[in-house]
């Protein structure tokens, strides 16, 4: 087992990465394959550091403390009409803010306007060295120093401990149209995937569903012209609209993950829609089940048992088996950018 | 005097002879691309920051990645420093060479390597000019969204390395959000290869470390861009106002409305003075202020959203309003807009153009304060802005001939950006600290956090040979020269933001 601290204040977590020779920060525990590590490693909960401490609506920016629930920031920037676009996982789960940075999880709507690293700002984190800085800034435009923050989207925590990140929002669209398009088979659902991204039509979310039989297309914008594209959309491709109703639903399963395997691992994948008949294929053959999201550019892979490999580059993020499946080489610079954030190696590395 | 304003001009003084480097220089390169002569050097010695000018060593012209990766290479093993430069149009000296440094020109490598219309991404070299990315990619109904207002000029390789912005940041975001992949040349000579084809990841972001390094990591050689769908239809208004306040209302209405427009601009009255004159630009007469809101997207959800900007721009108050009702008008209005840098010339032979950011809801008051400085300072200062974005360009108007001029320039500039940090901005938006500003970045951040980002540069370059003196001091400078503006600049050929 590995022991636990849980600081409450920023100069509690500055202390807590000072405390231990190895530490690892932890969230809410909802992608606990990116924590299992040796159990030497001191883990440093961020649940006490919660909250949102800045929020400007009319600077489209909010600050908050790693440990916020994603439940928490979304229902705050509802209140004022304004949303995080790449629609993060997890919410009902409790998964919080610095998590789902760490791991680079951005959700369906990463589609339309990009995913973490294109709305994430500024991070203020502990260095492996113990010292707290702040990088990046608090306005929705800056290009002073490295983008360190947006070194860290996927960063696993092994680089730093978050200790409070700042995003841009966007304005929440008015009002969502979501289609059901069924589909034969991967191959179909890749063309529809490309055709339809490359249109004129600005879509929302376009992903394949995990029972492989449709892709759901999400129309987001005003009222009076989504019926409209839909129709366009549905000479196009053979489908029908959801009720608002089935939709939420809908989208809700997938954000929460719920059509996967209780058992077995859940990985990650980055891809292009080409890749896409032979990774299905490949899950297939497996018993798996793959919710290919963002266009064909992402995907999460359910199995019932570890395998090997996909085929392409894969994280688990929770579940048994390795952290990495073909894994990518890691750039040579690695070991330096990891000596320069971390020069006594306090955090575990990004294999393990 | 503000902190290191006229530094010490001194060299880095090259750990090698001289004479071999430009010797072995000749092992990589034909003569005629190697330029030694006091001529040649003479053309690159300044960049778009022409108050700053060095003569470097040498300049090395490659045509090919091979030639880059051993021109890298070499400078590492002799210890000299070197420059990467595309098109030279840095606002902020980021391609000012280094004395006793070889500067190493990327406008040859301007091949577009590979366009992948299903895929939306070009593959591009470094000194691909940012326009001929859309064009190459417009027969598929695709475009790259970053906008400098130099895109006719500038080069992707230094949109990279700066993180270059424009006017449709606020939807779309910087030149760093629309890089998907890169392979790159590290001042360590090794070749790297971050991120790929598709949008997204596994592991840590290097592109996005890497995007914005002011070429202090090494040399983008191969960028993968993504491209975006062209919007169908454009809605561009055009309205004036008697005060600059009443233009900052305007877009706080629009922003607190839910729209989400491709661009907010404004202009000041100095700066429609200048346009007015060098583009024959009409804006409604009586106006103090101009904003351009833009908005952009399928025709049905342009043709719903347009009536509530509509309202909500009568409802400011403007002395005048008018969409552009084609493709023309809007041509002429942004035309306007991203000339007016260079239109100042018409008012000054010398100008300083600033880039700070302020939070978008304190613009009026930044606004007025610099009004307050410029009068107090008895020196003309003309804005144009992003203002969706809260990023500043206060153009700062001297003339050079006048003794001390410039000097007094830089002070007010220098308080502008004080003034930026202050209000919780930042020292720049989109045109990067490079020379111009590097002795303000201990402003934004503390020692530790300058500390950290001295750690990260010295991971990628631990012998401090990638474009050095730029981001940080260094105690070296170039000297301070007086040149006005660029001849093309002149002549309306090309523009700065």
């Amino acid at each position: 087992m590995n022991a636990t601290l849980t600081p409450t204040t920023l100069a509690e977590l500055v202390a807590a990465v000072r405390s231990a020779p190895h530490v690892l920060a932890i969230g809410a525990r909802t992608k606990p394959r990116l924590f299992a590590v040796a159990p030497d490693v001191t883990l440093i909960s961020t649940l006490g550091l919660s909250g949102i401490t800045e929020y400007q609506p009319d600077e489209f920016t909010f600050t908050a403390l790693a440990g916020t629930p994603l439940r928490e920031i979304t229902a705050t920037l509802a209140a004022r009409g304004q949303y995080l676009p790449f629609d993060p996982y997890l919410l009902d789960a409790g998964a919080t803010l610095g998590g789902t940075l760490a791991a680079g999880l951005s959700g369906p709507g990463r589609f339309r306007f990009g995913g973490l690293r294109d709305f994430i700002l500024g991070v203020r984190f502990v260095d492996g060295a113990g010292r707290l800085v702040r990088l990046g800034g608090k306005v929705v435009k800056n290009a002073a120093g490295f983008d360190v923050p947006k070194f860290f989207v996927g960063s696993l925590g092994r680089f730093g401990v978050f200790g409070e990140l700042t995003f841009k929002v966007f304005p929440r669209p008015a009002t969502t149209l979501t289609l059901r398009l069924p589909v034969a088979d991967a191959n179909a659902a890749s063309q529809i995937l490309t055709t339809a991204a490359g249109a004129r039509w600005e879509i929302d979310a376009l992903d394949l569903l995990p029972t492989a039989d449709a892709v759901a297309l999400r129309l987001a914008g005003p009222a009076a012209a989504l019926p409209l594209l839909a129709t366009e959309i549905l000479t196009r491709f053979p489908g029908e609209t959801l009720s608002a109703a089935t939709a939420d639903a809908l989208w809700a399963d997938l954000r929460e993950l719920r059509w996967t395997f209780t058992k077995g691992p859940l990985l990650k994948l980055a891809l292009t829609p080409a890749q896409l008949p032979t990774l299905a294929a490949t899950v297939r053959a497996h018993a798996g089940r793959i919710h290919v999201t963002a266009g064909g550019n992402a995907a999460l892979v359910s199995l019932p048992a570890t395998i090997a490999s996909l085929g392409l580059p894969a994280l688990t993020l929770r579940g048994p088996g390795p952290l990495w499946l073909d894994a990518p080489a890691p750039p040579a610079i690695t070991a330096a950018v990891k000596t320069a954030l971390d020069p006594q190696n306090r955090f575990p590395s990004l294999a393990a | 005097m503000p902190p290191g304003l006229f530094p010490v001009s001194s060299t880095v003084a090259p750990a090698t002879d001289p004479a071999r480097f430009l010797q072995r220089l000749g092992d990589i390169l034909p003569p005629e691309r190697v330029l030694a002569g006091q001529a040649q050097l003479a053309a690159y010695e300044s960049d778009g920051l022409t108050a700053f000018r060095t003569a470097p060593l040498a300049i090395a012209v490659p045509e090919t990645q091979a030639e880059v990766i051993a021109l890298v290479r070499l400078c590492h093993a002799e210890k000299i420093p070197f420059v990467a430069r595309g098109s030279g149009t840095s606002l902020s000296g980021g391609s000012t060479p280094v004395a006793g440094g070889l500067v190493i020109t990327l406008n040859r490598l301007n091949r577009i390597l590979r366009v992948d219309p299903a895929q939306r991404l070009a593959v591009v070299e470094p000194g691909v000019i940012n326009t001929a990315v859309t064009l190459a990619v417009a027969s598929y109904g695709l475009h790259y969204a970053p906008d400098p207002s130099s895109q006719s000029i500038c080069t992707i390789g230094g949109n990279v390395a700066f993180n270059s912005g424009g006017a449709h940041c606020l939807k779309y975001g910087m030149t760093s959000n629309h890089v998907l992949g890169l392979k790159a040349i590290l001042a360590t000579g090794e070749v790297v290869e971050f991120g790929g084809a598709s949008r997204e990841q596994l592991g840590p972001d290097w592109c996005g470390l890497f995007v914005g390094n002011e070429g202090l990591f090494g040399i983008a050689l191969e960028i993968t861009l993504q491209l975006l769908p062209r919007a169908e239809v454009f809605h561009t208004v055009l309205a004036g106002y008697r005060t600059l306040e009443q233009a900052g209302d305007a877009v706080s209405a629009i922003i607190a409305s839910g729209l989400l427009p491709g661009a907010i601009e404004i202009m000041d009255a100095l700066a429609l003075e200048a346009a007015s004159a060098a583009v024959h630009a009409e804006y409604p007469p009586g106006c103090e202020a101009v904003l351009i809101v833009e908005l952009e997207g399928p025709r049905e959800v342009v043709a719903a959203q347009r009536p509530q900007l509509d309202a909500l721009i009568a409802a400011s108050n403007p002395v005048g309003a008018r969409p552009a009702r084609d493709a023309n008008e809007r041509a002429a209005i942004w035309k306007g807009r991203k000339s007016a840098f260079s239109a100042v010339g018409r008012l000054s032979p010398d100008f300083i153009v600033q880039d700070g950011v302020v939070p978008r809801r304190r613009l009026g008051e930044a606004l007025r304060r610099i009004a307050e400085m410029s009068r107090a300072a008895g020196i003309r200062c003309a804005n144009v802005f992003h203002a969706g974005d809260g990023n500043l360009h206060p153009l700062i108007l001297y003339n050079g001939t006048e003794s001390g001029a410039l000097e007094r320039a830089e002070i007010l500039a220098g308080k502008i950006l004080h003034m930026c940090v202050e209000m919780g901005g930042s020292i720049t938006g989109e045109h990067g600290v490079g020379l111009e500003k590097r002795d303000y970045l201990a402003t934004m951040f503390n020692a530790d956090e300058l500390d950290c980002l001295h750690r990260l540069r010295d991971a990628f370059d631990p012998l401090g040979l990638a474009n050095p003196g730029k981001m940080f001091p260094d105690g070296t400078a170039p000297a301070l020269a007086q040149h006005g503006l660029h001849p093309l600049e002149k002549a309306g050929l090309i523009s700065r933001e």
